[in-house]
């Protein structure tokens, strides 16, 4: 089978409000598949449509070829953001709880949660109850991984430690699905999937995505930036400090315009966009049609 | 330094949550804090805004009138509409007259909050509220600005409306400090340190950290985990050799961020 999970234009409405609009989507074996799309853009209800708690208003859900049902939600693992732990039982107590919910015979609690095996979920911080919400998730060698916004919150290592679980569990052939707002973690999927208001925006690879898109770049003396920053934004131009030099939107005659009227010495250049960029720029585009 | 904190420590219960911590906060300048959860980034701005007493160190802030705090949670009334939010932190700063209105519709424009202006706070996507926390941060426009993780979960398109409030804020005069779970955040700063579990792993300018990653990193393609000083990069993985000699078939890369943040956490780690 090549595809695990699979939206055709898949619909879903609340009332008057169409939170999910003919949306496609698949998820292979192997393949990490990063969900991007700002607050409201109707990843979490797509994420529910393909999980088999909401059914859509139109289109066509499948899991393993068929439509979601309690078959197939045994070979999905699920992380919502919430994480879905039981905070007032322990590590260990979680771990069995979700083998018995599967019907699994008893396994032991794997090592990288296993030092933390007797304490209460709650007391435990934000990462590590990651990594406890991870390994529960995986205990049962799910299919396909639905993660949404898996590393809110955690450090650097400990998102990187969470990588390495989903990279192992893709190596093995499982499907991945992760949300995030985190633009450098969408860069370490092997396919994105923008949505806003409801619908896919764009997708392709992080290449494919920002492939094109531009931004301008101002370089001046340290002396001169704050200024440069202060005449771009009075301006309205959309500016934002980039290390040593300033990104704008824009184009980069009209940018160069307006600092050397402003006195302002500057070497304003067109870079590639990225991914950040991209992707507001994309969001933030009036709707086509 | 201007304001901020010098090799302040805190503890609580023998525990030690900050170790000798030292964070610039000068004017015109944005000094971010980068760490993950329990690093102990929180509580170095309780200490900087004077909400925590620490047991050593030196903490310099202006007068708490001048201080502008956002904390992690909070920060505005849920049951306020916008526009009572901003009118209710005008009267507790005590403006008036003109300056009142011109900061309130202001902040009301940076913030893209005037369509929302009647909307309770409480009923705001998590991005506009976090917008509306800062910009009543900045109403009496302080001289210190301090903000705790202000965009963690927020997405890209607020989080960018969020930089430039913070980043104007600095270009107009402030000092202004700000947590972050978000590497590439440490882009926008003038001054990094890089926090985890309460001790500093690096700090300086974004430039300066990169410079002054240790050692080598590289770049090795494959399933299996190269090794224990070895973590995820996409597909591939990164390696770090301490000494600087990486192992045969390993590519060297010029490390980014996120490498300089992950190598100075396993140097910690390891006591290196």
């Amino acid at each position: 089978m090549d595809i695990l999970a699979e939206a055709r234009q898949a619909t879903k409405v609340f009332g008057t409000f169409t939170a999910v609009s003919a949306v496609d989507l698949t998820v292979g074996p192997g393949e990490v598949v990063g969900l991007l799309g700002a607050n409201g853009a109707g990843k979490t209800t797509l994420i529910r449509l393909l999980l088999g708690l909401l059914r859509p208003s139109q289109g066509d859900i499948r899991l393993f070829g068929s439509a979601p049902s309690l078959a197939t939600r045994r070979h999905v693992g699920y992380v919502p953001q919430t994480l879905g732990l039981y905070a007032g039982l322990t590590v260990g107590e979680n771990w069995a709880f979700t083998a018995a919910a599967f019907r699994l015979a008893a396994t032991p609690v794997p090592e990288v949660i296993a030092h933390r095996k007797n304490e209460l979920v709650a007391g435990l911080p934000l990462g590590a109850q990651r990594q406890v919400a991870f390994a529960v998730a995986l205990s049962h060698r799910p299919e396909l991984l639905i993660l949404d916004e898996p590393t809110s919150g955690v450090g650097p290592l400990g998102s990187a430690r969470l990588w390495e679980e989903i990279r192992q569990a893709a190596g093995q052939r499982a499907g991945v699905l992760v949300t995030t707002h985190n633009m450098e973690e969408a860069g370490q999927c092997d396919r994105l999937v923008v949505m806003s208001d409801g619908r896919v925006v764009a997708s392709g690879t992080v290449a494919e995505i920002t492939g094109g898109r531009q931004a301008v770049e101002v370089r001046c003396d340290d002396r001169d930036r704050d200024r440069a920053f202060a005449v771009l934004d009075a301006a309205s131009f959309p500016v934002q400090v980039h290390g040593e030099a300033l990104r704008a939107g824009g184009t980069a005659p009209a940018v160069a315009e307006l600092l050397s009227r402003a006195g302002i010495d500057a070497a304003v250049t067109i870079v590639p966009a990225n991914l950040e960029e991209a992707f507001v720029d994309i969001v933030t585009a009036p709707a086509a049609g | 330094m201007t304001w901020g904190l010098a090799d302040v420590r805190v503890s609580r219960d023998k525990k030690i949550i900050l170790a000798g911590v030292t964070v610039p906060a000068d004017p015109s300048r944005v000094t971010v804090v980068v760490g993950g959860d329990g690093a102990g980034k929180s509580t170095c701005l309780r200490v900087l805004v004077g909400l925590l007493e620490p047991d050593a160190g030196t903490v310099r802030r202006p007068g708490k009138e001048r201080i502008g705090y956002v904390p992690a949670t909070a920060g505005l009334y849920v049951d306020l509409t916008v526009a009572e939010n901003l009118s209710f932190a005008a009267d507790a700063y005590r403006l008036s007259g003109s300056e009142r209105s011109r900061k309130v519709s202001e902040l009301l424009e940076q913030t893209g909050l005037g369509r929302a202006r009647h909307r309770l706070g409480g009923h705001l996507s998590g991005g506009m509220q976090r917008k509306l926390a800062v910009g009543l941060a900045l109403l009496h426009s302080p001289e210190l600005l301090v903000l705790d993780e202000p965009t963690t979960g927020v997405d890209p398109v607020s989080r960018a409306d969020l930089w430039r409030l913070i980043s104007r804020a600095a270009v107009e005069g402030a000092a202004v400090v700000v947590t972050t779970t978000y590497v590439n955040e440490a882009t926008r700063a003038a001054s990094v340190v890089l926090l985890e579990a309460g001790q500093v792993l690096a700090s300086g300018t974004p430039d300066d950290i990169l410079r002054n990653v240790p050692g080598a990193v590289g770049r090795q393609d494959g399933a299996g985990r190269p090794g224990p000083l070895s973590w995820r990069r996409g597909n591939s993985w990164r390696v770090w050799a301490p000494a600087g000699r990486l192992p045969d078939g390993v590519q060297l890369v010029q490390p980014d961020f996120e490498d300089a943040v992950v190598v100075a956490a396993l140097a910690g780690e390891t006591g290196g």
